[in-house]
């Protein structure tokens, strides 16, 4: 038998696990694999920052429904990722890791760019491993791709000495995993079932509110079959966004913080509440003790850990959130469950109030309103295109104003906000899907801390569009100083912004700039039928607020509306 | 509700890292431990770990349930509410002025600890026995003038024909 070398098994097992594409940036450990690579047909991305790249395998993952690889250096090269490995983790997003380390003997030593990565991102990962042996590569490259694709995804990493990369071995692809203290599960207990169906059918006035695990485990068509056969509304978390059709007359609009009016309202009416794969963040419940105070709470989610931990549940039901409601919908076709049109009527309509008297909504000015940007966008791109988000205001609107009938087209950085995601997810999700329009909804701040990665997307020809809804703000933050803070604009306002267009060009893409609301749709439609990187600079009204907003701690239903 | 002491009894990989993995998530959630105890069981791929920590009923379940989350543990049993049986080994360095010589062997014997070591001034004493009585011998030496001390923590294992770990 033949004996392959360490990076040589990196990229048989790449292959096995059906890897294509991978994002990274080299150095002094990992030269090895680079080297290697260049006799392989996988695709490597060279992004700018190695962040650009766990960011774009975050998305690229999101996008393709396959898992992200990420290759990086030890030392800085490692450290850079750790924003978007905690992101992805935060997330639930399955991204495979590969940092190179320096050579066992060194490990402990202090040596050149060591760092104790896997020390490190303990906390943030899924799972991790240090390969201390060349003989125990393949098995932990299998093993590592396993627990980041299964039960509820994550990343993990894998932290390889550079002498493990190139001693030789012999290579055997290694057997399906077996993990005996790993076992996630996905069918879920009938008997749990059987009284959420009998709930279901004694319910006046239900809601489901699903999350990111519909997304996750692909359970959209049915939740839209449940949704559909019982005429239960539907709401979600910004994570959830996509996961039923926003299109969809059940559709509530997202809940929480900057939920809808209605969406908030129906959780705290509600006599039962069906969550789907969802955590109860405090981003969605507000003050806990005024949750969903008058429902009886059904928790479906194949991670035991997010059942009771926030909120008290009535039932409990552990599985994959597909399978799960597969087999609910199948249970509820046994029953007679009446003339649900009617007896939903009351209900449905009670809803239909709050959105009449108090819909979402913003008013028009002088100066462009970055409502209106978005709305734009989701009209002229029939709401088809990949949204990704950078973090603050920008984020919200495009999660308010953006309609999404389809799960994978919602990209953002949910659970830790990091700053700089948009841009690098962009190119990672376009990358995933070259025909489809990828947009990132950009703030002028957020924009400025990936930017590098503009030379990544004209590098590669990704035309991915930037849209700044630049309100010379830190908007989110200032929004906060302005409601709780008397107005003091501590460090919220930048004294010196570049010329984004100007920027645009100097890294070789288009740049375009709005500055009335007349010349939005013109810009729009220039930078859609550009087939380059675009970045689109929106002089946004400075001082233009996310609402409703439910102030830090307070009950959701305390909405301060525009 | 009402915080209650729990001895967990955790079988995990025996690999580097599990250990930390394990005080890492502790911290990070705020978890208590009051006691820890690793050693290697007869399958020398496992150890077990024996943990007392203390929490009402709903962070008991949470700490059981990430500490399942972990991939390198294979099992947790809660041994509070069962048969089990519990042990401590402590070590005590005690003053022992010739005249409170005779009453501190007496209480040692009472406790059926051992002296492991004297001297013109000081025993030390072994005792093993249930956090309880190893905390019962400590008050009783206390007046006496205790140097230092070392205890194990405890450790447990359900009696037979209980459900095992
Ligand atoms: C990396 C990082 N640093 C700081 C923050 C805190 N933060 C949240 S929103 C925000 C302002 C974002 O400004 P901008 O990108 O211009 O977006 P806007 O809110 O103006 O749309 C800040 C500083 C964060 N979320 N991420
Ligand atoms: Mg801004």
């Amino acid at each position: 038998m033949t004996k392959l070398t360490g990076s040589q098994i990196l990229m048989a097992m790449l292959k096995e696990e059906g890897v294509d594409t991978i994002f990274g940036y080299p150095g002094g450990a990992v030269l090895d694999i680079y080297d290697e690579l260049t006799r392989t047909d996988l695709r490597h991305i060279l992004v700018r920052h190695e962040q650009g790249a766990i960011h774009a395998a975050d998305a690229y993952a999101r996008a393709s429904g396959k898992v992200g690889v990420c290759l990086v250096t030890s030392g800085p090269g490692a450290t850079n990722t750790v924003t978007g490995i905690a992101s992805a983790y935060c997330d639930s997003i399955p991204v495979v890791i590969f940092t190179g380390q320096v050579p066992t003997r060194l490990i402990g030593n202090d040596a050149f760019q060591e760092v104790d990565i896997v020390g490190i991102t303990r906390p943030c990962t899924k799972h991790n491993y240090l390969v201390k042996d060349v003989k125990d590569l393949a098995r932990v490259i299998r093993e590592a791709f396993h627990i980041a694709r299964s039960g509820r995804p994550g990343p993990v990493l894998v932290d390889l000495p550079k002498d493990v990369s190139n001693s030789k071995v012999i290579f055997k692809v290694p057997d399906e995993v077996e993990l005996r203290s790993y076992n996630p599960t996905y069918v879920p207990n009938r008997k749990q079932l059987s009284k959420v169906v009998e709930l279901i059918k004694t319910a006046k006035k239900p809601v489901i509110f699903s999350g990111g695990g519909i997304i996750l485990s692909k359970a959209h068509r049915e939740l839209a079959d449940l949704a559909q056969k019982t005429r239960i509304p539907v709401t979600s978390t910004l994570m959830g966004l996509g996961g039923f059709p926003a299109t969809n007359p059940l559709w509530l609009g997202m809940l929480g913080m900057h939920g809808t009016y209605r969406a908030n309202l129906s959780i705290s009416e509600c006599d039962l509440m069906i969550a789907v794969g969802v955590r109860f963040d405090d981003r969605v419940t507000g003050k806990v003790d005024e949750f969903a105070t008058n429902a009886k709470i059904v928790q479906i989610d194949i991670d035991p850990t997010s059942i009771q931990k926030n909120i008290q549940v009535d039932v409990p039901v552990v599985g994959d959130c597909k399978i799960t409601l597969e087999i609910l919908n199948q249970m509820i076709d046994h029953e007679d469950l009446g003339n649900v049109e009617e007896s939903r009527e009351p209900w449905l309509h009670q809803i239909n109030e709050w959105k009449k008297t108090t819909p979402l909504k913003y008013k028009q000015g002088k100066k462009i309103k970055p409502q209106f940007v978005v709305e734009k966008i989701y009209e002229l791109t029939k709401g088809e295109a990949i949204i990704t988000t950078e973090v603050g205001q920008n984020q919200m609107w495009a999660a308010q104003y953006y309609h999404f009938d389809q799960p994978g087209r919602f990209i953002t950085s949910g659970g830790l906000g990091v700053m700089g995601f948009g841009l690098p997810a962009a190119v990672g999700a376009q990358v995933a899907a070259p025909d489809k329009f990828v947009i990132d909804i950009a703030g002028d701040g957020s924009i400025q801390m990936n930017i590098q990665e503009m030379a990544t997307a004209v590098q590669y020809n990704l035309p991915v569009k930037i849209a700044i809804l630049n309100n010379g703000f830190l908007g989110m933050v200032r929004q906060w100083q302005e409601l709780f803070y008397d107005r003091r604009y501590s460090s919220t306002m930048f004294q010196h912004a570049p010329d984004f267009v100007k920027l645009a060009e100097a890294y070789g893409a288009v740049g375009l700039r709005a500055t009335t609301p007349e010349e939005v749709e013109p810009v729009l439609r220039k930078a859609l039928s550009t087939p380059r990187a675009v970045i689109m600079d929106f002089v946004v009204e400075p001082e233009e607020s996310v609402y409703p907003m439910v102030p830090a701690g307070a009950p959701i239903t305390k909405m301060l509306l525009v | 509700m009402t915080e209650k002491k729990h001895i967990l009894s955790i079988l995990v990989d025996n690999e580097p890292g599990v250990l930390s993995r394990i005080a890492g998530l502790f911290s990070g959630r705020g978890y208590n431990i009051e006691s820890l105890c690793v050693a290697e069981t007869n399958d020398a791929k496992i150890s077990r770990l024996t943990m007392v920590t203390a929490g009402d009923s709903v962070i008991l379940e949470q700490i059981k349930k990430q500490l399942n989350k972990l991939i390198n543990v294979i099992k947790v049993a809660d041994l509070t509410g069962q048969d089990y049986v519990e042990r401590e080994l402590v070590l005590i360095k005690i003053n022992a002025k010739a005249e409170h010589r005779a009453e501190i062997l007496r209480i040692n014997e009472i406790f059926r600890g051992r002296i492991v070591d004297v001297g013109l001034e000081h025993y030390m004493i072994s005792v093993t026995g249930d956090s309880d009585k190893i905390n019962a011998i400590i008050n009783l030496l206390k007046p006496y003038g205790i140097k230092e001390i070392a205890r194990t923590g405890s450790i447990a294992l359900y009696r037979e024909n209980q459900t095992k770990v």
